[in-house]
């Protein structure tokens, strides 16, 4: 498999610095990114094994003794490269906050309460067809100190592997027709429309499982695509 | 235009979901109610190789360490040599993954266990000296940053590849300073911002 990672893919990218998010402004490189040729090193990727994940792991609703509270919710997808083909084997991982809005991370003392039966951390391994599927509950908004009166649109942090380190990718997945996304500036760090979008998942009633759970779908982009000689001479 | 996923900001809150184990002293019992996927420890039982550890602190553009920060690292096994299906030469020695994963602490310390790289093929089949790659993410970044991390004490670095694109006076921010101990110490400090700013690269 000969793969290229084309830099012009990152145009879907939010830019390192974006002042409306301020913790870029102490936390972006200020002198512009060096542009390398893509040797073996960064054409090449870790591979995971089903090892990585015990049976269940994808299930956040059975970690505790008993269910957590909230909306129970199916969010299931593809993981595929630019060529629309199916990454299989990659490594999906995900947290998020409770059905409240608080994480369990000890750093988040927002007022609202812990579920005792919610961690809020699952992982899987894509199949063949590079398909993904977790069992979770709708995380709350929550409120942050960006800027008077912010909060978070519900979402669902997200980290996945693909066919090389320079494909690796940590994105969030958002719900759809959330009406606080004019306001929060992590979302709108990504100026195109039509890529802001790809981070919102579909309502999906076709997966929707009858008097048990909601359905969400969300297909996640990774770079990488086939090469064809004329591409050979794009590596940069 | 591509179709790819936009990246957004691992967060503030990634540790008990990506790290919960090990270095990440976020929570008061040092360990969150979940398993780490990834070690900041690469060695395998039977790898071979020289022993290293890697430490170092990320600042950011106030020179404040950054305490909330995930540091990931790709390398070669001793015999240069990845541990990736897009390596299609002689297989890896042992189980060695190549692949490792750090929280900083409250210090914004991060460290890894592994072994030295060796020589891995450049453009035009020119060797590169010993290095390991490494992306960094954090609140703050809304994408990872890429940088290389090299040895000080190889004099392959003179021929690199990469590191005679960067100009002379950054090239400094890309070595790690060898250190005593037993195995030794090899001191990696990011700078996001200022006068010692480490050379990213777009990748
Ligand atoms: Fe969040």
């Amino acid at each position: 498999m000969s793969l290229i990672f084309p830099t012009k893919s990152l145009e879907a990218f939010p830019k390192h610095l974006t002042p409306g998010y301020k913790s870029t402004l102490k936390r972006s490189p200020t002198k512009p990114l060096m542009i390398i040729p893509h040797t073996l090193s960064e054409l090449t990727g870790p591979v995971y094994g089903h090892n990585a994940v015990q049976e269940g792991d994808n299930d956040l609703t059975k970690q505790h003794r008993g269910e957590p509270l909230g909306e129970r919710i199916i969010v299931h997808g593809q993981v595929l490269d630019e060529d629309r083909r199916p990454v299989k084997n990659a490594l999906v991982e995900l947290w998020q906050a409770n059905a409240c809005g608080r994480y369990v991370h000890n750093v988040d003392q927002h007022p609202a309460p812990l579920d005792p039966n919610f961690t809020g951390a699952g992982r899987t391994i894509t199949d063949d067809n590079g398909y993904y599927k977790f069992i979770t509950i709708k995380p709350g908004a929550y409120p942050w100190g960006n800027h008077p009166n912010a909060w978070r649109p519900n979402h669902i942090h997200f980290s996945v592997f693909g066919h090389s380190f320079v494909s690796r990718l940590v994105t969030q997945m958002y719900f759809p027709g959330d009406y606080l996304f004019p306001f929060d500036p992590i979302f709108n760090s990504v100026t195109d429309e039509k890529a802001r979008n790809r981070m919102v998942a579909s309502f999906d009633l076709d997966n929707t499982v009858p008097d048990w759970a909601l359905a969400f779908k969300f297909d996640i982009v990774l770079r990488g695509r086939e090469a064809t000689p004329l591409d050979n001479d794009d590596h940069h | 235009m591509s179709e790819i996923t936009p990246s957004q900001t691992v967060g503030p809150f990634f540790a008990y979901g990506l790290t919960p184990v090990g270095r990440c002293d976020w929570d008061p019992n040092g360990t969150y109610a979940w398993k780490n996927s990834v070690e900041s420890n690469l060695v395998t039982p039977d790898v071979s190789g020289s022993r290293i550890r890697i430490e170092g602190t990320v600042f950011d553009g106030d020179n404040k360490p950054i305490n909330d920060c995930m540091i990931e690292i790709w390398q070669a096994d001793a015999q240069g040599r990845y541990a990736s299906p897009a390596d299609n030469r002689a297989l890896p020695n042992s189980q060695f993954k190549g692949f490792g994963r750090s929280a900083t602490d409250k210090a914004g310390v991060f460290a890894f266990d592994t072994i030295k790289p060796g020589a891995v093929p450049g453009p035009g089949g020119k060797p590169q000296a010993p290095h390991i790659v490494v992306a960094i993410f954090s609140r703050g970044m809304l994408r990872q940053v890429y940088t290389r991390l090299y040895f000080a004490d190889e004099a392959a670095n003179a021929a690199d590849p990469v590191l005679t694109m960067v100009p002379a006076d950054r090239r400094g921010t890309l070595i790690a300073k060898k250190e005593g101990g037993e195995p030794p110490v090899y001191r990696f400090n990011v700078h996001m911002q200022g006068d010692n700013e480490t050379v990213f690269f777009e990748v």
